[in-house]
């Protein structure tokens, strides 16, 4: 297979794993608090649904309100070519690194807050204010794990990280690149709206953030947001597994080792998956107020990460 | 070149003498506004002949002045650069400025604008020109003194007075120390650059280290540094638009300037602390800015916050690159420098189109408060889409130019921790925590600016019958938008250019670090690569995709317009949206230890019982702590001071020939003690 193929067979892969991901959380958080549940595959059929249904719009909103989706679901696509999915060296890497991952996401939610705002509803403009807020205070742990990650591997980019914890294995369990794990656990939990910052199960207007801002979408524009909601959890759940445990991942592009790679990449995903759907039956929603808290409580997880990376250079 | 330069002196001159010749009508408004464009333009032009040729211009005017040593004039690459950002905010700005004038006709404020205009940038370009001491003294007062008649523009409204007196008194300050900081490295010779160059490495330490501190407290209150920041956030709203666009994107990027020019250039560089304190007072300004400009509902005031917040990253990377060069690590002094420079230029673009963008809703609503605005999207679209560009970019966002300079901010911190020193290393991770906090930040504020004040149902009247701006206000911000994007898909190409101006300065031997591989940009060792122009093309393909993925296979019913969803409530009115204050208030409540506000809520009960409530009124106010610890304390000095000294002014003509007496005696006992004839 060429290489220049590998970015759309893995924007493509991303955007057909993403919703079962999204599904099997919520189906292992049925099981694990006793209920049947929705079947794992639940988000593929909302998805069709959603895009084969009118889209009714605000008269108060204006062409951003449109516009937003694409953009948001077009950024958060363009992060699957950069993120190590199935194999290094990947194709695209010196188009952007870490960095240019965080900034793109970055441009998602900015423009699902402008959207936010866009029809002039209260629950939109409590859901933006609430999510730059998160995402703001989110920023300082990202950079810092991403500083102990890169100064490990000698590099931001993120092949050359996955390829350097392949090449050393023991590096996986220095304690910065542990540390770090931890931090950019917490900003996951953070960035895509889980418990216990966000409630992704929630329609109860004091505790949403992210559901709050998309309050006013529907048809197909609702179904761009979603997907690139589950697209961006895919990514985080990505960068946890292939940065930080990136065995599995193809070294060629031969057809048994990348579909050798899926298979890692779905067992990787479905693990990480179990433990959000763990903590989330084990922990509630914090209030907005404690949510610094515990943000600061990831940052010092990143400082402590760096430093370690620090003394042990 | 030197024919440019007289051209550039011309076309501002003639500007000048046209505001003043041609009355005050559109013919006049129009004839200062083409001097400023032929003098930017050929500013423009000589900054880029020096920047390709990679050579300096320089000319001698001993006529000019001649008692006191002439005038010089030098244009070395780094000066060029900063002569090219002044031009690039100048042409859209004079542009802008014709349409924005037309508030002024028949007045004279039309004809004292378009006078100190042109003079403004006129002494502002001559900054970077400046050859010798005396020359830029005088270029740099110039240009003070005439923003300060800029400020003063609308002089009857006392707000404006004393926003003026603030900018007035702290840039007089800041020439007072500049005066300091330059004789000492003057130490009697002649005022030239290149013999200051030569004389600074003779300097015992201790004056090299006067002359930086004078130099810093000078140039970072003209730059706005925290603490020397307090003029900004009243002249930028106190003074014309077009101007705060001027002000904010170019000439407190003369204070870097100054400082890479007296730090770097004649001093050549120093101890450690120099650099570790620059990068300190940029993170501290960078983190402070933003977090104010959260807390600011005056539109022109918030955009003067984050200038704060620019410059405190511009400043950040200029500390990385002092301390990297005095660890003996070169690249990664360039590599920091070359962020600075870079994001100075981006900031001048981005800034000043966000102010021109804040002028024309001030010009079309007469409010600059976001509570009172809203809905502008659909009366002024092309001002909204073109905000929208501006806040994008300041924001950092892909695929604008914010975006790169910060990401070569970020790099230019990484190799921190492989210095030396521990404390070098704790000092590089906690700014790079600040800044990624201010980054942050910044999205945030800028979510609020642009949805509070375009989006959603307007909150006045006013803003419900805004209309779009003339076609030359709109032309100035498309050039501003345009070069954004520009700027960001050029910096393979650009990013060499000024690696190789700043490597020079921080004894890089032999080729500069060029950190450009094909469309990509590579930070020292291969360390990071990333290529914004493959960013920009990447997010276009994927979104078009998308849209035309949608277009395509999703439901063709078309898009039924219906009501906000509201729980039920009859009418959705505009007081029911999140204003600007709301939206902050998380963040406000989070960094309370920083705002320290004040609150004062009184409940009205009703006569009868306080089981009702009658009325509620809450107010809140964030009283900056340096202000009321730093400047407070030292106005009402001052303040007792000068009413003592009042005293003698009794106004009684006996009194005054009293103190003509004593001073005669005084004069003499003076004299027949120290034994004179």
């Amino acid at each position: 297979m060429s290489p220049w193929l590998l970015g759309p067979v893995q924007a493509a892969l991303a955007l057909l794993l993403a919703p079962g991901l999204v599904g099997a959380i919520r189906w292992m958080k049925a099981r694990l608090q006793n209920r049947s549940g929705a079947p794992p595959w639940q988000p593929y059929l909302e998805l069709r649904k959603l895009f084969a249904k009118e889209v009714v719009v605000s008269n108060n909103a204006s062409w951003l309100f449109r516009a937003a989706p694409f953009i948001v679901f077009g950024s958060t696509v363009a992060v699957t070519l950069l993120v190590p999915l199935l194999a290094v060296p990947l194709p695209f890497d010196g188009a952007g690194d870490l960095l240019v991952v965080v900034y793109l996401l970055l441009l998602g939610t900015f423009f699902l807050a402008l959207a936010g705002l866009d029809p002039g509803s209260p629950f939109g403009g409590m859901g933006a204010s609430r999510e730059m807020t998160v995402a703001a205070l989110a920023e300082p742990t990202m950079a810092l794990a991403i500083f102990a990650l890169a100064w490990s591997a000698g590099s931001t980019n993120l092949g050359h990280i996955a390829a350097r914890v392949l090449a050393t294995p023991t590096e996986a369990l220095a304690p910065g690149h542990v540390l770090a794990f931890a931090a950019i656990f917490v900003v996951t939990l953070a960035e895509t709206g889980r418990l216990p910052v966000d409630n992704p199960a929630t329609h109860l207007e004091l505790t949403m953030i992210h559901e709050a801002m998309v309050l006013e979408y529907s048809g197909r524009y609702l179904a761009l947001i979603e997907w690139a909601a589950a697209l961006k959890l895919l990514v985080f759940f990505t960068l946890l597994g292939n940065l930080f445990a990136p065995w599995g991942i193809a070294a060629a592009l031969t057809p048994g080792a990348l579909l050798w790679a899926v298979l890692t990449l779905a067992l990787k995903l479905l693990a990480l998956g179990g433990v959000v759907a763990l903590v989330e039956t084990h922990i509630a929603k914090l209030r907005l107020f404690r949510v610094p808290e515990l943000l600061s409580a990831s940052f010092i997880l990143a400082l402590l990460a760096v430093t370690a990376s620090f003394l042990l250079r | 070149m030197r024919a440019l330069f007289l051209l550039l002196i011309a076309g501002y001159a003639s500007g000048a003498a046209a505001a003043l010749a041609l009355g005050t009508g559109a013919l006049s408004r129009w004839a200062s506004a083409l001097g400023a464009i032929v003098g930017a333009s050929a500013g423009l032009a000589l900054a880029a002949g020096v920047c390709i040729r990679g050579a300096a211009f320089s000319l001698d005017a001993p006529g000019f002045f001649g008692p006191v040593g002439g005038m010089a004039f030098t244009l070395d690459p780094l000066g060029a650069v900063f002569l090219a950002l002044t031009s690039l905010v100048a042409a859209p700005s004079a542009l802008y400025g014709a349409g924005y004038a037309r508030l002024w006709e028949g007045r004279p404020a039309l004809r004292q604008v378009g006078f100190m205009l042109n003079v403004f940038l006129l002494t502002m370009s001559l900054v970077p020109l400046a050859g010798g001491t005396l020359t830029f003294l005088l270029v740099w007062e110039g240009m003070s003194l005439s923003s300060y008649f800029l400020v003063m523009t609308e002089s009857d409204e006392p707000e404006v007075v004393s926003a003026g007196q603030w900018y007035l008194a702290m840039t007089q300050i800041g020439l007072a120390c500049l005066l300091g900081s330059f004789l000492l490295l003057q130490s009697g010779g002649p005022g030239g650059f290149s013999a200051l160059r030569a004389a600074a490495l003779t300097l015992p330490p201790g004056t090299r280290d006067a002359v930086f501190a004078l130099a810093l407290i000078g140039f970072g209150s003209k730059a706005g540094l925290i603490p020397l920041h307090v003029w900004l956030p009243r002249a930028h709203p106190a003074a014309p638009s077009h101007v705060s666009a001027l002000m904010s994107g170019a000439m407190i990027k003369m204070g870097i300037y100054g400082l890479l020019r007296v730090s770097l250039d004649l001093l050549g560089g120093g101890p450690a602390w120099w650099g570790g304190l620059v990068l300190a007072l940029g993170a501290v300004s960078a983190l402070l800015g933003v977090l104010y400009a959260l807390m600011e509902h005056d539109l022109k005031s918030l955009l003067a916050y984050h200038s704060v917040e620019n410059i405190g990253l511009i400043t950040m990377g200029v500390g990385a690159g002092l301390l990297f060069g005095s660890l003996q690590m070169p690249a990664a002094a360039t590599l920091a420098l070359v962020a600075a420079l870079y994001h100075t230029v981006n900031h001048a673009v981005f800034k000043g189109l966000l102010f021109l963008g804040a002028g024309a809703v001030l010009h079309a609503t007469g409010m600059r408060d976001m509570n009172r605005l809203g809905g502008l999207i659909r009366g002024m679209p092309w001002t909204a889409a073109l905000f929208l560009v501006g806040s994008a970019a300041i924001s950092g966002l892909p695929p604008l130019n914010g975006f790169v300079s910060e990401w070569l901010l970020f790099q230019s911190l990484l190799p921190g921790i492989g210095a030396p020193s521990p404390l070098v290393a704790v000092l590089m991770v906690l700014s790079l925590g600040m800044l990624a906090l201010t980054a942050g930040l910044c999205a945030a504020c800028f979510v609020k600016a642009f949805g509070i004040t375009f989006l959603a149902i307007p909150r006045s009247p006013e803003a419900a019958a805004a209309h779009e701006v003339s076609w030359s206000m709109r032309a100035g911000m498309v050039v501003l938008a345009v070069a954004c994007l520009v700027l960001s898909i050029g910096a393979f190409e650009i990013v060499p250019r000024l690696s190789s101006f700043v490597a020079p300065l921080v004894g890089v031997a032999g080729p500069a670090p060029s950190f450009s591989v094909g469309l990509a940009l590579q930070t020292p060792g291969g360390f990071a690569r990333m290529s914004p122009a493959l960013v920009a093309a990447g997010l276009a393909l994927v979104v078009l995709t998308a849209w035309l993925a949608v277009k395509a296979f999703a439901s063709r019913r078309p898009v039924r317009v219906g009501e906000t969803w509201g729980c039920g409530r009859v009418v959705q009115t505009p007081r029911m949206e999140y204003t600007a204050t709301a939206f902050a208030e998380p963040l406000r409540r989070i960094f309370a230890a920083v705002y320290r506000p004040s609150e004062d809520v009184s409940v009205d009960f009703h006569p009868d019982s306080r089981y009702f409530v009658q009325s509620i009124s809450y107010h809140s106010a964030i009283v900056p702590w340096f202000e009321r610890y730093l400047y407070a304390p030292v106005i009402s000095r001052v303040r007792s001071w000068s009413e003592r000294v009042l005293a003698l002014q009794s106004g009684s003509a006996h009194a005054y020939l009293t103190y003509l007496v004593l001073a005669l005696v005084l004069l003499l006992g003076w004299l027949v003690v120290t034994g004179q004839p």
